[in-house]
């Protein structure tokens, strides 16, 4: 495609713009300020997932609604560190909504804590929306929303 | 000897992410000199770790918990070394900030540390 001589010319140059939006897949999602987002999402499935891990070793049954919540909060995360990293439409949608389901997490169970103390023993990673985490829990998905509609394709 | 430490890599850490923090402001990756600063505070999280687990086996027992002790070691010693490696390879300003959220996670990962040692 890099054949600038040809008399066609034109017609390659249309060409490589088509191959270029059709399967430039490869690492877009996550470099320039989707670096900074594998970073702290890659943080925060390490600590959503020991957390969650060294307490249901410790003592399952003390708290087992936020133990499970903080493994599936684990979950989420890992997915999302895996699609910006691979990159491409597909992924650039998976986490989209894993994104958006990450939010509603964050929300109902920062609400759910607020109103029901009772019902958790033990803190998660979204507790009282994330404030134990400096509150980041609730920026990231934004943050990483913004990010996904905004990266080059 | 390990409250010092806790402190020394705190406080380094500290310094590192308001480093980064001002390359990234200015539009620049992280440089040789960046990657002496972030070896000093990776040492220092590193010989936390050593003099973390000597007390440990010398019998002494954190006010949280063994495991959750280490676990926060761990991952304080890992967690400037990564940002590092990831700032290779992103060579923009971004790979400054990367380092500079490295730095302040560990930063708090040693207020924890303190927590957990200490009560």
């Amino acid at each position: 495609m890099s054949e600038h001589t040809t008399d066609m010319s034109g017609h390659t140059t249309g060409m490589s713009e088509h191959t270029d939006t059709g399967e430039r897949a490869g690492f877009d999602l996550g470099q320039g300020p989707g670096r900074l987002l594998v970073w702290l999402y890659g943080v925060f499935t390490v600590a959503a997932a020991s957390r969650s891990i060294v307490q249901m070793i410790m003592d399952f049954g003390r708290a087992p609604l936020a133990y499970v919540l903080s493994a599936a909060a684990a979950v989420v995360y890992a997915f999302i560190t895996y699609s910006l990293v691979r990159g491409g439409g597909r992924a650039r949608r998976a986490a989209l909504v894993c994104c958006a389901a990450e939010l509603v997490g964050v929300v109902t169970v920062g609400t759910w804590t607020l109103l029901e103390p009772s019902a958790f023993p033990d803190a998660t990673v979204w507790s009282d929306y994330g404030m134990g985490y400096l509150f980041i829990p609730v920026v990231l998905p934004l943050t990483a929303m913004v990010w996904l509609r905004r990266a080059p394709r | 000897m390990l409250d010092a430490l806790t402190l020394a890599a705190g406080l380094a850490a500290l310094a590192l992410a308001a480093w980064c923090g001002f390359a990234f402001a200015r539009d620049e990756p992280t440089k040789d000199w960046h990657f002496i600063g972030m070896a000093v505070v990776a040492v220092l999280a590193l010989v936390q770790l050593v003099v973390g687990v000597v007390r440990l086996s010398g019998g002494e027992k954190p006010a949280q918990g063994t495991a959750i002790f280490v676990a926060y070691l761990l991952g304080a010693a890992a967690a400037v070394p990564a940002a590092g490696f990831m700032s290779l390879a992103e060579r923009t300003r971004w790979g400054s900030a990367t380092v500079a959220a490295g730095a302040v996670i560990l930063a708090v990962l040693e207020v924890r540390l303190y927590d957990i040692w200490g009560g």
